[in-house]
């Protein structure tokens, strides 16, 4: 493979910022017919690459080499037409429009005075979504598309152009498990039609599964590019962040306290019926389940953020009635919402402010808001949470998400809650920060927290949880606690395969 | 770490790009007429300015909140007739109350439409906008409105007097803005009125009671208003049902070239304050170079576009941008 060459080089690129060397140094390579992962943590320097890569950064140093020419580029459309194409995470289609016009966006074929020529563009539309070996054509809309056959429609308009990359990024994160095989099917295609495949993602399962090289970015500097088949996911996260990852399961026996929260038969409609657990002072209760399984309501629902229908919520064996945030709030009950740019935060605001956010009105002296008071605050759970922000006026937006999500955290925990409640908590962030804060949720509940973890990730529910309940379309199949769970009996519990319920 | 500096810069140049195009105006100007920077022609400018600047103060904290106000020109029609009206029936002391108290009802009621129901802004006020002229007409039957005794009422203190050599309207202009701005900096509401505009969503989840916020900042604007309206039927002691026609473009004019974002989230006081003196300046600066009055409405649209282009290009580091 190393005789060929390559499809798209790198040598050597530097692009700095003011204070900041966003790449130092860096050089990649992806050759014909190869898929080559590149990993690295938020803030890396994988996406200012890719920046420099679309044309939208110029390299500061370094040179661009497209089939060993040198090559300069100043837009995502100038590096298409010279065959670099991006598949975007987020994407990038006109609902309305069918798929051949979107396909053909911006270059549809003409005939006389400007009008389209349709028997064209559907013809040549189709020959492409051949090649792609998919179920619809070229007169669907794009809106009535799932998700999977969008991306399908991102790659043919990639096919349009004689592509020697193409850059995915992140591409199974709206994906199902049956979607993703599809995608692979059409990457391995690609492969084999010469195309150089650049694959970013955070899921090492994936990276193991396609590609054929990884190359590892830390702080802004290359870090090597391993085989494969030669390597092991520990050894790439330990190029990744300098250590492993633990996610070991869960030993520790939790000294439990008094119960903190009790729920009983609670009903919401169709979202989750005849819900009833306790969580104890001092343990960490886990949340599993599939997408839609009615976790989040829940949590929605004790945060006073939609009613239920029938049940009771008793706090410290008081039942309460919650009917808003600013009374959940006042109850002790704190949640650290799984959207973290959407729910969580205020981007545009800086970190103190959005970190004492909630008790802004209890940090005054006389009328006015305590700069000092504030500050302290924010100091304290910077230090406890090891929040990396130059100084607490850099407006939030601008951080990495493993901090902007301690910054969510720490505005949470700065209530000291009587019940914690995180949804997805390392969703989006990258391996150092994840591992951080599952120590921190271990820490808490020893400190006699009452925590619950709302999570989709088996191995963060049995690294982090005490007791894990299992739910299935909006009713708790069963609960386990931390010795006699099995990832078989989780995985069926929450499929609704098994319904030996322990209650 | 790259954005994150990148922005920093960017937001820089934001915030100083405003002052520079002021100064470099008033630089031009000033070479082209040499009236334009006497100190009589200033004082004029800032007074002229002050009924336009009170009111942009009141629809900053809207625009801040994420909503837009474009009643604010015919409410302050409204206050201004109904002081003038009740000035001579229940005289100035019980008539300047009673005039702030029914336009911090219309206030309210805007307030209550946007808050609490979560209608469009852009719809409630843009209604309240024709409704409130309506209103107008209805109460003063549809003739203008003038005070009997204009030689011997101390109601004209307020548009006429002065404080130190002070002209009032811009000591009350002044005195407003230090207090708003002081409230919306310095104060828990003021933070929230921020967090609201900024992501309401998230505001939401943090507990703070995103309609009574919204509410508020619709009563700041209305306190405003009923403020403009003061000094306006003070300044002329008789007034025209349609003086404040218009103005609400002007105000969100100022409003935007001081640099707030009309998503919301972002503006201050002071940044209002300088959009009001540039506009002011610089229709005055085109009277002055003599150019015909008219001519100020293009260039003033032609003003606040550069200004926007020029505020998105420093966000985005460049003039032209492939990606938005």
């Amino acid at each position: 493979m190393s005789d060929t060459k390559p499809a798209l080089r790198l040598e050597n690129i530097v692009k700095a910022f003011p204070g900041v060397r966003a790449l130092d140094g860096v050089s990649f390579e992806v050759i014909p017919g190869e898929v080559h992962a590149l990993m690295g943590e938020n803030g890396a320097g994988k996406s200012t690459l890719m920046k420099v890569l679309g044309g939208i950064y110029q390299p500061n140093e370094g040179t661009i080499y497209i089939e060993e020419q040198e090559t300069v580029m100043h837009s995502p459309l100038q590096a298409k037409g010279k065959g670099v194409v991006f598949i975007h995470q987020e994407l990038s289609l006109a609902d309305e429009l069918s798929v051949a016009e979107n396909i053909f966006l911006g270059e549809l074929p003409r005939k006389s005075f400007g009008r389209v020529d349709w028997d064209a563009l559907y013809k040549e539309t189709d020959a492409i979504l051949g090649k792609l070996n998919v179920g619809f054509n070229a007169k669907t809309r794009v809106g009535d598309l799932s998700i999977a056959n969008q991306q399908m429609v991102e790659i043919a308009r990639a096919l349009t152009v004689d592509a020697k990359a193409v850059i995915f990024d992140e591409p199974t994160a709206s994906l199902t498990d049956a979607e993703k095989v599809v995608l692979f099917d059409v990457i391995e295609d690609l492969q084999k039609q010469g195309v150089g495949i650049i694959y970013i993602s955070h899921r090492m399962e994936e990276i193991f599964k396609i590609s054929d090289r990884i190359s590892v970015l830390r702080d802004g500097q290359y870090r090597g590019t391993l085989l494969t088949k030669d390597t092991n996911e520990d050894e790439v996260t330990k190029l990744m962040i300098g250590r492993s990852l633990d996610l070991t399961r869960n030993v520790e026996a939790p000294e439990l306290g008094e119960v903190a929260l009790e729920v009983r038969g609670l009903t919401c409609g169709n979202l989750y019926k005849d819900v009833s657990f306790k969580v104890h002072r001092g343990e960490v209760v886990g949340f599993y389940g599939l997408v839609g399984a009615g976790r989040t309501e829940i949590a929605e629902t004790i945060f006073g953020l939609r009613d239920a229908d029938a049940g009771s919520i008793f706090l410290e064996g008081q039942e309460v009635k919650i009917n808003s945030p600013v009374e959940a709030i006042r109850h002790g009950i704190s949640l650290v919402p799984e959207d973290r740019k959407g729910q969580g935060l205020v981007l545009g605001m800086n970190c103190r402010d959005n970190m004492t956010l909630l008790q802004v009105d209890d940090l005054t002296a006389g009328p006015f808001v305590s700069d000092g008071a504030e500050i302290a605050i924010y100091d304290q759970y910077r230090d406890r949470l090891d929040i990396r922000s130059p100084s607490w006026r850099q407006t939030v937006g601008n951080l990495s998400g493993g901090n902007q999500q301690k910054i969510v955290i720490g505005k949470w925990l700065s209530m000291k809650p009587n019940v914690l409640i995180v949804d997805e908590p390392t969703r989006g962030i990258d391996v150092g920060s994840k591992s951080e804060i599952h120590n921190l949720i271990r820490e808490l509940a020893k400190q006699g927290y009452a925590v619950i973890v709302i999570s989709s990730e088996m191995p963060e529910v049995l690294h982090v949880s005490d007791r894990i309940v299992a739910m299935y379309h909006g009713q708790v199949m069963r609960e386990f606690t931390a010795e006699e769970v099995t990832e078989d009996s989780l995985v069926q519990a929450i499929s609704g395969i098994v319904s030996d319920k322990v209650a | 770490m790259a954005e994150l500096t990148k922005k920093s810069i960017g937001g820089l140049l934001a915030r100083q790009g405003i002052l520079v195009a002021f100064v470099l105006f008033m630089i031009g100007f000033a070479i082209a007429n040499e009236r334009f920077l006497a100190v009589d022609n200033v004082f004029g400018v800032i007074r002229s300015s002050a009924i336009l600047g009170v009111m942009a103060l009141g629809v900053t904290f809207v625009v801040i909140g994420g909503n837009l106000d474009l009643s604010v020109g015919s409410m302050m029609s409204f206050s201004t007739i109904v002081v003038l009206d009740l000035h001579d029936k229940i005289g100035p002391t019980m008539a300047i109350p009673a005039m702030f108290a029914m336009t911090l009802c219309l206030g309210a009621f805007i307030g209550f439409l946007v808050g609490y129901l979560k209608l469009n802004s852009l719809i409630v006020t843009l209604g309240m906008l024709s409704a409130i002229h309506g209103l107008t007409l209805t109460y003063s039957g549809g003739k203008n409105m003038d005070i009997a005794d204009k030689e011997g009422t101390w109601f004209s203190v307020f548009g006429q007097g002065s404080v130190a050599g002070i002209p009032v309207p811009i000591v009350m202009f002044v005195v407003l803005a230090i207090i708003l701005s002081i409230i919306l900096t310095r104060t828990p509401f003021g933070r929230k009125v921020y967090a609201v505009g900024g992501n309401g969503t998230a505001a939401t989840f943090s507990g703070i009671p995103r309609a009574r916020v919204v509410f508020m900042t619709y009563m700041i604007s209305a306190f405003c208003v009923a403020t403009a309206g003061l000094i306006q039927a003070s300044r002329s002691l008789g007034s025209q049902n349609t003086v404040g026609q218009g103005m609400e473009l002007e105000v969100l004019a100022a409003v935007i070239l001081g640099g707030a974002s009309l998503l919301g989230g972002s503006g201050t006081v002071f940044k209002t304050v300088i959009g009001v003196l540039i506009l002011g300046f610089i229709q005055n600066g085109l009277l002055l170079v003599g150019l015909e009055f008219y001519v100020q409405y293009v260039v003033t649209w032609v003003i606040i576009i550069l200004a926007v282009w020029l505020d998105i290009a420093a966000k985005r580091g460049r003039l032209l941008s492939p990606i938005a």
